[in-house]
This record gives structure tokens, C-alpha cells and sequence, in this order.
């Protein structure tokens, strides 16, 4: 009896040293009080880290940086409430769905003097017309990314291009059940925001055909195993494309003329923020064309930024993979919330899709 | 003393309550809602009308069905021979050691190793066989799911076969038995209660491995566990997830009743047998 006691107050005292510590440790770290805080929800690796720096040198705010992988994982989080994030970064689709819900605080632009510097074409966007909730953040494509040692340009210039018979067993796919049934919905002629049930089972047919080409269905791997050459061609997001490009120059990415998704992240300020000055501090920062330019090369993603587009390098500025020539740009189509009954619907033809075997 | 007993009882019926009962129960209740939070049992419904759904379960059922079988028959022989090493204590070491590591770290290692620039390629295109696609196989699925699972086998087996008490065996072979007949009529099933563990250590983790489909499988290997992770982050019909989750604990329900059963019956046996010797 006596051991057992003594086992267990030693247990308990060291959980309070581990306490204390930790304790010790995180005021070291930030010495933050509750009020100059920023807690920013973002996707990961989505950001300078040398910004965020200066960011807090300038405005003396102190920034909590969390991180999501999903649109749907951040809902769920800002839905329960359980961190009063000031600022996250959504997409196009979700900040639609935020909004039906009722997650989201207006944004006053007059409180934004950089946000002239948005390109105005990438503003008043359906899933939020007038900008009322969103900023801009990165714009992007869906596209195909091949390695010139296998596969010829000329070989993937449209979507149709992925069944060829040559590909068997060649190609990657990003594991999402919009941007795969959306490409072969473009492919054949459809709106990727098809919610009619014949045209989305005839798509669902034709993406069956596709499973003998797919080597595998993957989210961020697909990095790696294109800049390790372990398969010729994917099917990715231009951001994460750029990334690859980098480390492997045989790399090269297209946008299929005849159409494809386009994407934007967009900053918000959900109901639960806390420090709304900070989140409107923080977002006028990021206009900044200098600030937003420096973000741009880090990131890779294509700004919405105008002013910080003429301060990219013309490298940069003037490749076509991620910022496609207009004419491509006026086929692009963004998601709509297609709403929860057909979303599961994409999902349940997209896991056929993923069982089907020849 | 007896008040002191009850009152050191009380974390763990609070531990059981709130992280064992109180969530099976949500799920419960979760998988008899709708979005809206009706109650409904549309779930249950779709799931058994969906060949979707009934294929995937088969799936699960099927690869944790091999996965268990293959990590066997490694596993029994090990545990075997390693209980008639010396040094017992060592290999035992070095057995649990890979269950350190992180699952994640293992699964990449593999990557690693199976990828087309990778080790095991190198290796084949040596001895002239030339590179071939090992990863998003069910080979390479089966393999890396059986190398995970084998500790978990192993140990339970030793364990049995440690406890086995030396005297029968020995006795078997007084008797004029062959070494195979002992091992098939006595060490075998005296040593069943060990595998049976085992296979329960290894089958129920196996029908929901999802991380490993998706890593090494490429998702071409798809269980239960894709579908109840596509429900709560993607399509958010957190009432289907739980169906399918309520699914999954139903399936190990049968496992766990279909290898205790017996096992009880099986040591009234052993303890008939004891009094007899």
C-alpha cells in the first residue's frame, strides 16, 4: 500500500515539473499576452516564414501559426469552436459553404488600403460576390505534370490525352473526389459543377476506363514520387507542381486548353476571431505588393496581385504553366458548394472509381 | 479496506465510462442520424444496398483475413524456435524494438526501399531480373501490413509456448509419439490460447488500416477505414462514417467471440487435465 502511494505521488509530481516546464517553455517562446495575439489557421508550408517575422517586428503582434491539409478538416475545427482562430485561409468552394453557415465576420475593404493592388480579375468571384468575406490569397489550376524523359508535350495536351493505352499503369492522381471527377467531366464537354445524375454517372463510366492507367491515388506523396521519376505523368494543382518543377527540371506542367479548375485561397476571419485589428492588420500586410511578391516566390503559387506581379522576376512573371495565357484563363471554372447531397455523391462515384478493377 | 478498494476504482470507471463507453455510444447514436440530426436508419440502409460498401467490407475482411494468416505463419515458428534460444531476453528485444518506431517512419522506410529508384530494385536489376512496380501492390500492402503486425503475434505465442509446462511434451515422446505428433496433438493446441490472442492482436487492427492503404497501397487497396476517414473530413456525413465505424466494431465483435469462446472451454479442459495429472 505504502509503494503504491509512493509510486503514485511521484508520478503526480512529475507531471507538475513537466507542467511548470512546459509552461516555462511556451512563455520563453512567445511571451505573449491574450491581446496582441493573431492565431492563423493556415495550410502547411503555405507562407514565408521570414514574412511572419516581420510581420510581428512591425506591427508587434504575435502570431500562433496552425496548420490544416484539408478545407473540410479547418471547417470541422472553426465549426466546434474549440481555438478562436482570427484568420484562416480556406477555398473557394468552402468560403461558400462558411458562409452558408454562418462562419464568417464581413470584411470592410475601406480598412484594407492595399487591397487595390488585387487584380480585378480574380475579385468578385462567384463563391463570394463583392469580395464581402474574402481576400485573395493564391490563385491556381488543376493541370497534368509529366517528365519530358518519357512522356513528349505533345503527348499530354488534353485531358482525353490521360486514357491513352500507353499510360497503363503510369499515372498519378491526386486524391480528390471533385478535382478527378471534375477533369473527366471537362473531358467530356461538362461544367466541372455538373449536378445532374446521368452526366455524372456517364463521367463516373468513363473514369472507371481511366483505373487501368493509375498507378496510385495520392495526396502530397505525389511531390516526392514525380521528383524521384517513380511515375512519368500526375494529375496535380499547379502549386504544388511549381514545388516539383523546382527540384526536378525534367518536370513541366499543363493546363488543358479545353478547360480546368480554378482555385482560390482566400483569407477570412471567422466568427470565433478574437483580435480582428491584428487579422486586418495581418491581411493588408500580406497585400502589400512587396510583401505579397516575396510570399509568391517562396510559395510558388500564382498571386492575385497585380502590383506584386511586376515585382516578380520575368522568369516568374511570364511562365504560362502558372499564369496562363488569358484565352486559357476564361475557360477555367471554380468550384461551386454543389451543397452535402451531391458532394457525397462526387465521393461515393469517385470510391467506385477507387474499387474499380479490370 | 474494502471502501479503500472501491474508492481506487473509481478512475478507472470514470476512464471506461468517458473514453470507452460514452464515445461507442455517440457513434451509436451518430450512425442513427442524418445531417440534420433526425434519427434515421437511411444509413444502415444505404450501406446494405450499396455493392460499394459490401465489396469494400469483403475487402477488409479479406486482407486482414491474409494479413492475419501470413503474420501466422512467420510468427509460430519464430515464437518456437525462439523459446529453445538462449538468449531468450535478447532476441525478445530485438523482436519489439521495430514497434518503437513510428508507424509512419516504417511506412516511409518502405517507400524508400520498394520505389523504382529503391534498394529492392537495385537489387533485382543486379541479379538480372530487371526493375519491376512494387509499390501500390497488394504485395508490397500485404508485406508491409504483415511486417507492422508480427510483433503482435509473436509475443502472444511465445508467451503460451514459455507457459507450456515441459512435462507433456516430454510425456508425449515417452509415449512413442513422433515429434510431429506431438507438436500436432500436444504443444499445438496447448499453445492455441496464444494464437488466438494473437490473431485477435492482429485481425481487428487490420480491418481498419488506413494510413497503410493509402501509402503503400496508393489506394489501390481500399478497407472500411478509406471510407470512414472520406466521410468525416470530405463529405461530412459524419452519420454514414459511424455507420460504417459501428460496422467495423460489429465485425470484431464476431472475431473476438469467435476466438474467446472457445478458449474458455478449452482451459476448463486444461484445468480437467491438470487435476488428472
Amino acid at each position: 500500500m505504502k509503494k503504491i502511494l509512493m509510486m503514485m505521488a511521484s508520478i503526480l509530481a512529475l507531471c507538475g515539473v513537466l507542467f511548470l516546464t512546459s509552461k516555462q517553455l511556451s512563455a520563453q517562446a512567445g511571451a505573449t499576452t491574450q491581446a496582441n495575439t493573431l492565431n492563423l489557421y493556415n495550410w502547411g508550408d503555405y507562407i514565408d516564414p521570414g514574412l511572419i517575422k516581420k510581420f510581428e517586428k512591425q506591427t508587434g503582434y504575435h502570431v500562433q501559426y496552425e496548420t490544416f491539409d484539408s478545407n473540410e478538416a479547418m471547417f470541422t475545427k472553426i465549426k466546434q469552436g474549440g481555438t478562436a482562430y482570427d484568420l484562416a485561409i480556406p477555398s473557394d468552394y468552402m468560403i461558400e459553404k462558411m458562409k452558408k453557415a454562418n462562419l464568417l465576420l464581413p470584411i470592410d475593404q475601406k480598412k484594407l488600403p492595399n487591397f487595390k493592388y488585387l487584380d480585378q480579375h480574380f475579385l468578385d468571384q462567384s463563391f463570394d460576390r463583392g469580395n464581402r468575406y474574402s481576400v485573395p490569397y493564391f490563385w491556381g489550376t488543376l493541370g497534368i505534370i509529366y517528365n519530358d524523359q518519357q512522356v513528349s508535350a505533345s503527348e499530354v495536351q488534353h485531358w482525353n490525352d490521360l486514357w491513352a493505352p500507353k499510360w497503363q499503369n503510369e499515372l498519378m492522381l491526386v486524391d480528390s473526389a471533385r478535382d478527378i471527377l471534375g477533369m473527366t467531366l471537362i473531358s467530356q464537354g461538362q461544367s466541372v459543377n455538373t449536378t445532374a445524375t446521368t452526366t455524372l454517372n456517364q463521367a463516373s463510366h468513363k473514369l472507371d476506363q481511366l483505373s487501368i492507367n493509375v498507378k496510385a491515388i495520392v495526396a502530397d506523396e505525389i511531390k516526392t514520387y514525380m521528383i524521384q521519376e517513380e511515375a512519368p505523368l500526375a494529375v496535380t494543382w499547379s502549386g504544388e507542381a511549381a514545388e516539383m518543377i523546382d527540384q526536378n527540371e525534367h518536370l513541366h506542367y499543363v493546363v488543358p486548353s479545353e478547360g480546368s479548375n480554378a482555385w482560390y485561397d482566400n483569407m477570412v476571419i471567422p466568427k470565433t476571431a478574437k483580435h480582428q485589428r491584428a487579422a486586418y492588420a495581418f491581411i493588408d500586410f500580406m497585400l502589400d505588393p512587396k510583401n505579397a511578391a516575396q510570399n509568391a516566390e517562396y510559395v510558388g503559387y500564382a498571386t492575385p496581385n497585380k502590383a506584386a506581379k511586376a515585382l516578380l522576376p520575368k522568369k516568374i512573371r511570364q511562365d504560362q504553366q502558372f499564369y496562363p495565357p488569358l484565352k486559357t484563363i476564361e475557360k477555367l471554372e471554380v468550384y461551386q458548394d454543389l451543397g452535402a447531397q451531391k458532394v457525397e455523391q462526387y465521393n461515393d462515384l469517385f470510391l467506385k472509381f477507387k474499387m474499380y478493377r479490370q | 479496506m474494502k471502501k479503500s478498494k472501491q474508492f481506487f476504482m473509481v478512475p478507472y470507471f470514470l476512464w471506461i465510462a468517458l473514453f470507452v463507453v460514452a464515445p461507442l455510444l455517440l457513434i451509436l447514436y451518430q450512425s442513427f442520424t442524418d445531417g440534420q440530426g433526425h434519427f434515421t436508419v437511411r444509413n444502415y440502409l444505404t450501406y446494405g444496398s450499396s455493392s460499394v460498401y459490401l465489396k469494400m467490407s469483403l475487402n477488409s475482411l479479406w486482407y486482414a483475413f491474409l494479413i492475419t494468416v501470413i503474420t501466422l505463419l512467420v510468427s509460430y515458428p519464430a515464437a518456437y524456435i525462439l523459446s529453445r534460444l538462449k538468449h531468450q531476453q535478447l532476441w525478445l528485444l530485438l523482436i519489439i524494438l521495430p514497434t518503437w518506431i513510428n508507424l509512419l517512419l516504417k511506412a516511409y522506410a518502405f517507400i524508400g526501399l520498394f520505389s523504382r529508384a529503391g534498394a529492392v530494385n537495385h537489387f533485382l536489376m543486379f541479379i538480372g531480373i530487371g526493375p519491376k512496380q512494387i509499390l501500390f501492390s497488394d504485395f508490397s500492402f500485404l508485406l508491409v501490413a504483415s511486417y507492422i503486425e508480427i510483433p503482435f503475434m509473436i509475443l502472444p505465442i511465445y508467451n503460451a509456448i514459455v507457459q507450456l509446462d515441459p512435462a507433456l511434451p516430454n510425456a508425449s515422446r515417452d509415449l512413442g509419439a513422433s515429434p510431429w505428433q506431438t507438436f500436432r496433438l500436444v504443444t499445438f493446441p496447448l499453445t492455441l490460447s496464444g494464437v488466438k490472442a494473437g490473431v485477435q492482436a492482429v485481425f481487428i487492427p487490420s480491418l481498419s488500416l488506413f494510413m497503410l492503404t493509402r501509402l503503400i497501397g496508393g489506394n489501390r487497396v481500399i478497407t472500411l477505414g478509406t471510407a470512414i476517414e472520406e466521410h468525416f473530413l470530405t463529405t461530412m456525413n459524419w452519420g454514414m462514417g459511424s455507420t460504417i465505424g459501428v460496422i467495423l466494431i460489429v465485425m470484431m465483435f464476431v472475431i473476438m467471440m469467435l476466438t474467446n469462446d472457445r478458449k474458455k472451454k478449452r482451459r476448463e479442459v486444461l484445468d480437467d487435465e491438470k487435476t488428472t495429472l
